[in-house]
């Protein structure tokens, strides 16, 4: 953990003095409770640009809490979240409601773990993948079609689907329809809570490689929620480790892997060692 | 008529509700909410309408009603008869002689002038809902001007039909601002909407009010390259000849003859009455 920091604090002081912009995302002592019990504790940390943070943990551990109070879903009771617009780190609490849906519908994506949740049932897949086109005024219906298809054809879903509705897709093909809607705008930032869970293993294999090849291709961020350690292995940089709404480990994912510090990361590495 | 307060409802409500109209007027476009109140009609009749009607007349006003561009309808004489009794005001079927007109799905082919006032009756006043069941919802998108919804249901209507296939109660901007349905008129009616009378819209079991000041931008949405296009059935009007109004399909006979006339009866008429002839009276 403690060499996962100086190394984040050497690659800040680089770009420091190198003039480049700082951390797109910066968390600091984010609290959240639900009356008397704890949702999530003080977690703090930075997401630099292109980075992946995986956040892994048991049931209840507070990974959703956490990720609802980054992207503007929650409110924290403590702490800031800092997001950078134009290079100003600017903190997502004071943007007026209309700022911050703008935000969520352009440079931010959310990708839920139930894609009914994610998805309009009721639209055809190219509406789908066109709303935040549309939402961000683009007039030209050849066009919006046209980059619908694009992105049905970059998440694998052939192009006589167009038309379709969700409720007419496998469980995969909704989840890559509801990656497509979602990166259509091209966001810096995408918050994924358990992305392959509820998918089979094969389906699972298949969405990750998706997701692992647009976040390069993109250059994108992320923050990654998930109990699938093979998940963060495959698309984290970096880790934390969540227990009882507290941040016990965090580090760079291969580190926090292979050799945790943590007896509960120990217990979580070792019982997947042995599943 | 001593039995009614002047056209039915009381005074206060009266206020109540010029209030609420007043609002729309001033917020062009806005949904004002207003608390309805019971009519001796069932709701599907037009008592959002009837109460802004009511709330707008004045003893010297001359009062028109239709429905589906009909005077002689069941809807529009039972209305009609209603303020003629609560109200004692003047009534008419010639869209140039009334101040007041209240309509159903249409708007009246005679342009209209600034001195007349017309009372739609709106059954689903918001334009968002057949995407976005929550009210909440709904309102916090008017309020932020997030309209990107309206286009995905056009999109829809294109990838489905080949065109936007929506023809009644199409979505118009207005003012550049709010998104408006103008209840369920023909989307041939909407270039009527930017008009110099004023223009009012009654939803009663929704409870809703809003305004189209006289010279109000209503801007039918669309895309670039599928440009609104308020289309018309191809035909003249077989009674009159009239190639510039909106046609109603009507079954002629049992051998399924039919013909397509003029749906505002009014018009027709005046333009018979003017030696205008169609083919079916030629004939
Ligand atoms: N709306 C809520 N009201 C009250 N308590 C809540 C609420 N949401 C979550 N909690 C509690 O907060 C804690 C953290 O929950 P959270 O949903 O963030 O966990 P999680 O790590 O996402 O779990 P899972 O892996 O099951 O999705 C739990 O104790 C949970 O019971
Ligand atoms: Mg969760």
């Amino acid at each position: 953990m403690s060499d996962g920091k100086s190394l984040q604090g050497f690659s800040q002081g680089l770009c420091k003095g190198l003039g480049r912009p700082g951390p797109l995302l910066s968390v600091e002592g984010v609290t959240k409770r639900y009356g008397a019990r704890i949702g999530c504790a003080e977690v703090s940390f930075d997401l630099w640009p292109g980075e992946v943070m995986g956040i892994v943990g048991e049931s209840g551990s507070g990974k959703t809490t956490l990720l609802r109070c980054l992207s503007g879903h929650l409110s924290p009771d403590e702490g800031r979240v800092l997001y950078d617009i134009d290079g100003q780190p600017t903190d997502t609490l004071t943007l007026t409601e209309a700022e911050r849906r703008r935000l969520m519908r352009t440079d931010w994506a959310f990708v839920h773990q139930n894609p009914r949740d994610g998805l309009r049932m009721g639209v055809s897949a190219g509406g789908n993948v066109g709303e935040r086109l549309m939402g961000t005024g683009a007039r030209h219906y050849g066009r919006i079609r046209a980059a619908a298809l694009d992105w049905l054809d970059r998440v694998e879903i052939a192009a006589d689907r167009i038309d379709d509705r969700p409720s007419a897709f496998s469980g995969g093909m909704q989840q890559r329809l509801q990656i497509a809607r979602n990166l259509v705008t091209g966001p810096r930032l995408v918050f994924m809570d358990e992305p392959t869970g509820g998918l089979d293993v094969s389906v699972q294999a298949r969405l990750l490689d998706l997701l692992r090849g647009l976040v390069r291709e993109m250059g994108l961020s992320a923050v990654i929620v998930t109990h699938d350690l093979a998940v963060v292995r495959l698309l984290a940089d970096r880790l934390m480790v969540m227990q009882g709404g507290h941040v016990v480990e965090q580090g760079l994912t291969d580190q926090v892997l292979d050799d945790p510090q943590h007896a509960y990361t120990q217990l979580l590495v070792s019982s997947v060692l042995q599943a | 008529m001593s039995d009614y307060n002047f056209a039915y409802l009381d005074e206060p409500t009266k206020r109540m509700i010029r209030r609420a109209i007043l609002k729309g007027l001033a917020i062009p476009g806005y949904q004002v909410p207003f608390a309805s109140r019971e009519m001796p009609m069932p709701y599907g009749w037009g008592t959002g309408g009837v109460q802004v009607t009511a709330a707008t007349l004045t003893p010297s006003d001359t009062l028109k009603v239709i429905d589906q561009g009909a005077d002689d309808t069941t809807n529009a004489v039972s209305i009609r008869r209603f303020f003629q009794r609560v109200a004692g005001v003047a009534t008419t079927e010639r869209t140039a002689e009334a101040t007041v007109i209240q309509t159903r799905h249409r708007v009246p082919e005679t342009p209209l002038s600034a001195d007349q006032i017309l009372v739609y009756q709106v059954p689903i006043p918001e334009p968002l809902r057949f995407l976005e069941p929550s009210e909440v919802e709904t309102r916090k998108m008017h309020a932020l001007e997030e309209y990107g919804l309206m286009h995905v249901k056009l999109y829809e209507d294109i990838a489905r039909h080949g065109e936007i296939a929506t023809s009644y109660a199409y979505p118009v901007q207005v003012a550049g601002r709010y998104v408006m349905d103008p209840s369920p008129i023909p989307k041939f009616d909407n270039p009527k909407l930017e008009s110099p009378a004023i223009q009012l819209f009654g939803a009663g079991r929704e409870q809703r009010i809003y305004a189209l000041p006289p010279y109000t931008r209503a801007a039918s949405l669309d895309f670039e390259d599928h440009p609104f296009d308020p289309s018309r059935a191809d035909h003249p009007c077989a009674l009159c000849g009239a190639t510039d109004s909106y046609l109603d399909e009507v079954i002629v006979d049992d051998e399924g003859g039919r013909m397509f006339v003029c749906s505002d009866t009014d018009y027709c008429a005046g333009r018979r009455a003017a030696g205008h002839r169609g083919t079916e009276v030629a004939a």
